[in-house]
């Protein structure tokens, strides 16, 4: 008996979204249909990994990443030359952790000297983002946006409670600007319309859905992501056409099982691959469900989510 | 799929007799339509209406057992593409093959693996389901001194032989009888001794295919020979062909109501690197394999898969809970810090995971708020002066603290005032309004 395979075509496109120049630029989005269904629509670009770097010494990492990092730490430049040369990594996210005023409280001006050096040493697209701090973000990403002017970076996260400072510092200097809302498609929405009526152009925008790690509410990124796809797509909701960010590092580093020894818990294995797979496995889900963006740690897994986006080519 | 009530109408005898109990043909074709009433109220009803409307209420994706007992998983009666439309609803199976051309003790290692694979998590037993016995060796004899191996050392363990040749699967399966065995392996050169071989076993069938229109056919000779319980391989292996087979196979059983497709999945993941192999398995989790089939066990693995298991197969109207208790973190003695917050699974892991982190040994109280966020449960009346302190008294914690003092979340810090009113000789201590603040304050007070 034929089968007839059951093709699903949407009116709705993912905006298409260039990052940094030259040789080093990349492009992401572009598609008309959900994640990896090349089968029955284009998918022009591939998903884009950017390896993280931090502007001080991470002290809140495991050493299982650490060590990975052990020679560059404290030196953003040079870790982020290590990530490009030496890793191979697409894009480099650089997160001002230090600005947060419970971990240094590193100023403004400061922490813009710093992005204008690495923006200088790398040729690969740069993300700058704050330290999550809501209203310190705003005086960081200002000034980081002024060195930015000319790079073509992304600059984030904007959020409900400081997007009105940001999303102009991003319009003034010509920057990509990541917004990020809590784990609701109406929120994504909400903070993509008010972005937008500042006359920010909605086709320079990367939705993050906010991102949680395997075992700890991966399930309600998973959704969000998969439900603003498909009204992208199928509903053809402008708003919601911007790629998707999920930065994965952040929340998979901390959790306890990317920390515990194995003597501690023997049924859970290894923690070297344990981690690892932890990262990979969140970063890929993620892919699946409609990011085109990721934020991640660890080169192994990195590497991993690389073989597995070449498998999903048919 | 699902007939309309204007379709089931059609079918009906016409005559408004009303002994159906309801006023007319149609308004009883309306309520079989929303499955308000069943097709025997109708005394009148006609053979062929009686198979077309039965054949029409059958689900869309065919539910299979594998395996007997305390240990049997129950596959299909899918429902929806995504799940945030309705819960996913039956998990799927890990099964870790074991070629027979291994050596007895190495097949014993690996059934050893999976007897072990049993873990603990947020209250749910998590293991590896089953075994997929396959006949590498091209040899009846060696398929079968496997399977005995299998039946002797794990009897509770569903299992399913993997082989083309029906006299070896007849022998390897006779060691499962009445035990809802799969046997995979039926293509279109041996269709017919396979079928024998399953329909004498009790086993499922498990069709190999080279392709979707190969896949179809194969069911519906199948179903010509009786068989009715079969598990489908459309011959996918890369990650890309498993999704879009899987995706054609899902949506063209729901959607199309094409049931030569209306089966669970079997998805093979084995790769020489574990960590692939882990992502493709994730994969075939996410995207509607039934049976996901693994080159090997092995701890870190299996933690990962089934955690993704258990997050995609929650229900996503029903929040994830944690039992009520006072969980120790750490290793707390009577000065240690003592806070309290609610039952919904997130918030428990992370509140938990950044005390573990700032290694400052706490004892935590979770309270039963139906699985409800500090500050929902708030709203609710699940997370209560009343309540919370009903629930620290008959705790019996006291005895165990130097000092009774209670650390609330910082969103109820309304409720202080009313808590220490209801326990007396109790210190309320108003803590951080989010989890990621319990370091800073936990280690402030050390």
């Amino acid at each position: 008996m034929p089968f007839t395979p059951p093709k699903e075509s949407y009116n709705g496109k993912i905006f298409e979204l260039g990052l940094g120049s030259g040789e080093k630029a990349v492009a992401i989005g572009g598609e008309n249909v959900l994640s990896f269904h090349g089968f029955e629509g284009s998918t022009p670009r591939k998903p884009v990994i950017a390896l993280e770097v931090q502007d001080i010494v991470p002290d809140d990492w495991p050493q299982t990443v650490r060590d990975v990092y052990k020679d560059v730490y404290g030196d953003p430049v040079a870790w982020a030359l290590h990530c490009q040369d030496k890793l191979g990594a697409q894009a480099v996210a650089l997160r001002l952790a230090g600005t947060h005023p419970d971990k240094g409280d590193i100023s403004a001006e400061q922490s813009a000297a710093t992005v204008k050096k690495v923006l200088e040493a790398i040729k690969v697209p740069l993300i700058v983002l704050g330290s999550n701090h809501a209203e310190k973000d705003t005086a960081v990403l200002v000034k980081a946006a002024e060195v930015a002017k000319g790079f073509n970076c992304a600059i984030g996260k904007a959020q409900e409670a400081n997007y009105k400072t940001i999303a102009a510092a991003a319009m003034a200097n010509d920057l990509k600007l990541v917004a990020m809302s809590e784990l609701d498609i109406n929120l994504s929405k909400q903070l993509n319309i008010l972005i937008t009526q500042m006359g920010f152009d909605r086709e320079k925008l990367i939705t993050d859905p906010m991102c949680s790690a395997l075992s700890y509410g991966l399930e309600y990124t998973y959704s969000v992501m998969e439900r603003i796809k498909l009204a992208a797509l199928a509903q053809n909701d402008p708003v919601l056409q911007p790629p998707m960010l999920a930065d994965v590092g952040m929340y998979v580093w901390k959790v306890k099982e990317t920390q515990a020894p194995e003597s501690d818990l023997p049924e859970w294995g290894g923690l070297a691959q344990r981690g690892i797979a932890w990262e990979a496995v969140t970063a890929s889900s993620f892919l699946v469900s409609g990011a085109e963006l990721l934020i991640m740690r660890h080169p192994a897994a990195v590497e991993a989510v690389k073989k597995f986006i070449a498998e999903m080519e048919v | 799929m699902a007939l309309t009530g204007v379709e089931i109408f059609k079918l009906l005898p016409k005559t408004n007799c009303k002994k159906c109990g309801q006023p007319t043909c149609l308004a009883f074709a309306m309520k079989l339509a929303q499955r308000q009433a069943s097709l025997d109220q109708c005394p009148d009803v006609s053979e062929e209406a009686k198979q077309k409307l039965g054949e029409a209420s059958a689900p869309p994706i065919r539910p299979v057992t594998l395996g007997a007992g305390a240990r049997a998983v129950k596959m299909g009666e899918e429902t929806v593409l995504f799940r945030h439309e309705k819960k996913f609803v039956n998990p799927c199976a890990f099964a870790v093959k074991i070629e027979d051309t291994l050596s007895e003790a190495d097949a014993a290692k690996k059934l050893d693996e999976v007897l072990s694979s049993e873990i603990d998590r947020v209250g749910q037993k998590l293991r590896i389901d089953a075994v997929f016995l396959s006949n590498d060796s091209g040899d009846a004899a060696k398929l079968e001194a496997l399977a005995k191996l299998a039946a002797q050392k794990a009897p509770e363990v569903p299992v399913i032989i993997s082989t083309k040749n029906p006299d070896a699967a007849g022998a390897a399966l006779a060691h499962f009888n009445g035990k809802n065995a799969v046997l995979y392996g039926a293509d279109s050169g041996n269709l017919a001794g396979m079928a024998e071989k399953a329909k004498a076993a009790k086993a499922a069938l498990g069709i190999a295919a080279g392709n979707l229109d190969e896949l179809s056919d194969l069911t519906e000779k199948a179903k010509g020979l009786g068989i009715e319980d079969m598990v489908i391989d459309s011959g996918a292996r890369k990650a890309g062909e498993i999704l879009r087979d899987n995706t054609y196979i899902r949506r063209a059983a729901l959607k199309k109501g094409f049931k030569p497709v209306g089966f669970p999945v079997i998805n093979f993941a084995e790769r020489e690197d574990q960590m692939l192999e882990t992502l493709v398995a994730g994969l075939a989790v996410e995207k509607y394999g039934s049976i996901v089939v693994l080159g090997s066990a092995s701890k870190w693995k299996d933690l990962a898969l089934f955690s993704l298991r258990q997050n995609i197969y929650t229900d996503p109207q029903v929040p994830m809970q944690v039992q009520q208790k006072i969980y120790k973190i750490g290793e707390p003695g009577p000065k240690s810090p003592f806070l309290i917050t609610t039952n919904f699974s997130l918030t428990y892991f992370i509140v938990s995971g950044e005390i573990e982190n700032c290694k400052v040994p706490c004892r935590l109280a979770v309270m039963d708020s139906e699985g409800l966020s500090v500050l929902t449960a708030w709203a609710a009346g699940k997370f209560t002066a009343s309540k919370i302190s009903q629930f620290i008294t008959e705790s019996g914690i006291e005895g165990e603290l130097e000092q009774k003092e209670l650390i609330i979340p910082g969103y109820v810090a309304i409720l202080s005032g009313a808590i220490e009113d209801k326990l007396p000789g109790w210190k309320i201590t108003v803590g951080p309004r989010e989890a990621n603040g319990l370091p800073a304050f936990l280690k402030a007070r050390a």
